[in-house]
């Protein structure tokens, strides 16, 4: 059984750094990163099974690629925490030389890391070639994505979703982020979704919902979605998240998606957040 | 020095079938996509050969692209096959980020470019792929001159590690290169030696070189021909010294003008040792329908063309 109450410590730690790195520097994603928290302190903290130091083929391990990259604070932190590098490593977040770039990349090898991301709609394919790569080496492991809702709106989402469902590729887990909200407002507003579970379930897909920030709902989804592997589908789960969870003045809206808090937030948002395992 | 005659004319995407067959059964992380042109790619023995290390992708050249720098993640080494155009600018954010950036080792194959596709017109000729692939840092550009080189070209890329661009064609071309020539990644290749002039050319041009040559031979007119057949990494030190012998320059391509081999060429020269240029390339403009040599003609890549290119370079040194 999942520890809950230390996932849930982890999940405060890695929000201060998030707001602490995007503070550092001025600049970052601090809203999706704060509402995706709970998915990887559950991904690496429980679900996920995978070996550091870090090897870049990671054959015979599970493998986490990030679509969405922009919100890279929270997949830097949860890396750090995980003992992928030194935790000290996140305040070169986004400055001269860091290997913490802006958005993901492989350049600078930071371990834990695969394929470069930020331009979105690209990581679904690259989880699927990861995946197809997977059965050829009779790896019986997983591959997880996770993408951004408005991210489905890049017409290369829906080629890999095809691709996927075509080719059985049931070892790989999709993961939306769907928090309704992208930079210039609501989805809905924006560019309608429609119905996501529908489309992919018309796809081909094996599609699962669940409230992403509730870590026990969350993890015992991921169990369930890592369970349905191996039918013959690859397996959704579409998570519903509110953006900027944890600190109350970034909270369900697109307004935090790309810009710092200052000073004062920074302490506002810091007092709403626990440090349970030392700032860096 | 060998002058150079064919018996045999095949098309190079036949040279990258066979090339890439060899190369799968040497290596069994060697892995092929392709999206929907099987046929076209010459794709066809390795798939029934290699059914578990093929994917077909259907009509979308960006998940292709992804799922092959998802494939090299693991180790495998996967070689995508479309027409030239769908393979540089239909995808080139994805070139970018997931195979350049990323540093993944993937290999774009690329048929059908340039004018000599022919009849289909301008939509598939593209003529702007080099230039957007070399532009792409960690990239390895080829352009094969026949059907020998392009096997060897693509034999010799399942070894080299790292993303790579091959560019080759469509039609019947003359095969005047030996099948058992060493074939050298960033090496340039000396067809033939001269002292007035020299001529770099790329791809199917390199045939249309060597037929200008020996045209101006007859004129009396000494002629070095260097097939350039990677554009990048450029074997600069080969164009130095043999424009620095010659003391002058044509480059030919089918290919733009702008962002192509000859801008390639002139940047060496310009920085190390500069010389008279002349560009036999498309200048600015898109092709259309027609047959190949005809194209070739209309849009100054003639053997022709060549000729009177050299004769004015030649002039220009005095």
């Amino acid at each position: 059984m999942a520890d809950i109450s230390k996932l849930k410590q982890i999940a405060s730690q890695i929000r201060r750094d998030i707001v602490r790195m995007v503070h550092g520097v001025q600049s970052g994603h601090p809203g999706g990163s704060l509402g995706c928290t709970e998915l990887f302190a559950a991904l690496y903290f429980e679900v996920m099974d995978y070996t550091i130091p870090f090897s870049m083929e990671g054959v015979y391990e599970d493998q986490f690629f990030l679509s969405n990259g922009h919100i890279s604070p929270v997949w830097y932190s949860t890396l750090a925490r995980a003992g992928f590098f030194e935790v000290s490593e996140l305040d070169t977040f986004r400055k001269l030389d860091t290997r913490l770039q802006g958005h993901p990349a492989t350049e600078e090898g930071l371990p834990g890391i695969r394929i470069a991301s930020g331009s979105l709609g690209q990581g679904l394919s690259v989880a699927c070639g990861a995946a197809l790569a997977k059965k050829m080496n009779h790896d019986h492991h997983h591959v997880f994505c996770l993408m951004g809702d408005g991210e489905q709106q890049e017409g290369q989402v829906w080629e890999a979703a095809m691709f996927a469902a075509h080719h059985k590729a049931d070892n790989l887990i999709a993961i939306i982020d769907y928090n309704g909200q992208q930079i210039d407002g609501p989805t809905e507003d924006v560019m309608s979704l429609g119905n996501l579970v529908a489309k992919y379930e018309s796809f081909g897909w094996h599609v699962m919902t669940c409230n992403g920030n509730n870590l026990e709902e969350l993890i015992d989804k991921l169990y369930v979605a890592k369970s349905q592997t191996g039918s013959g589908k690859p397996v959704l789960l579409c998570m519903k998240t509110e953006m900027g969870y944890g600190v109350d003045f970034m909270q369900g809206t697109h307004k935090w998606h790309g810009i710092a808090p200052n000073d004062e937030q920074l302490a506002d948002a810091l007092n709403q957040l626990e440090e349970t395992l030392g700032d860096y | 020095m060998t002058k150079f005659t064919f018996t045999e004319k095949k098309d190079t995407r036949s040279g990258f079938g066979d090339g890439l067959l060899e190369a799968g059964r040497k290596n069994n992380a060697v892995v092929g996509l392709c999206a929907d042109l099987i046929g076209s790619l010459k794709m066809g023995a390795f798939q029934k050969e290699f059914p578990e290390r093929f994917f077909q992708t259907g009509i979308a050249e960006a998940n292709m692209m992804g799922v092959a720098a998802g494939l090299a993640v693991a180790g495998k080494i996967p070689f995508t096959g479309t027409f030239a155009n769908f393979s540089t600018g239909r995808v080139y954010d994805q070139l970018r980020q997931s195979i350049a950036y990323s540093e993944k080792n993937v290999k774009v194959c690329a048929s059908h470019a340039g004018l000599t596709l022919g009849e289909d017109g301008a939509t598939h000729q593209i003529l702007e792929d080099i230039g957007m692939t070399k532009m792409l840092p960690n990239f390895t550009v080829i352009v094969p001159c026949d059907y020998n080189q392009t096997k060897l070209a693509t034999m010799a890329l399942a070894e080299h590690h790292g993303p790579a661009y091959l560019r080759f064609g469509r039609p019947k071309w003359p095969i005047f290169t030996k099948p058992d020539e060493p074939f050298v990644i960033g090496k340039a290749q000396h067809l033939i030696e001269g002292t007035d002039v020299t001529i770099i050319a790329t791809g199917h041009m390199v045939w249309k070189a060597i037929e200008a040559e020996a045209v101006l031979t007859e004129k009396g007119i000494s002629v070095e021909v260097i097939n350039l057949h990677t554009i990048k990494p450029l074997d600069e030190e080969a164009i130095i010294k043999s424009v620095g012998k010659t003391g002058c320059v044509v480059t030919c391509e089918e290919h733009q003008i702008n962002g192509g081999l000859g801008e390639s060429v002139a940047r060496v020269l310009s920085t190390n040792q500069p010389a008279p240029q002349e560009f036999v390339a498309v200048n600015d403009e898109f092709g259309e329908s027609g047959k190949p040599e005809e194209l070739l003609d209309k849009y100054g890549l003639s053997t022709e063309h060549i000729v009177t290119a050299a004769e004015k370079v030649i002039h220009r040194k005095n």
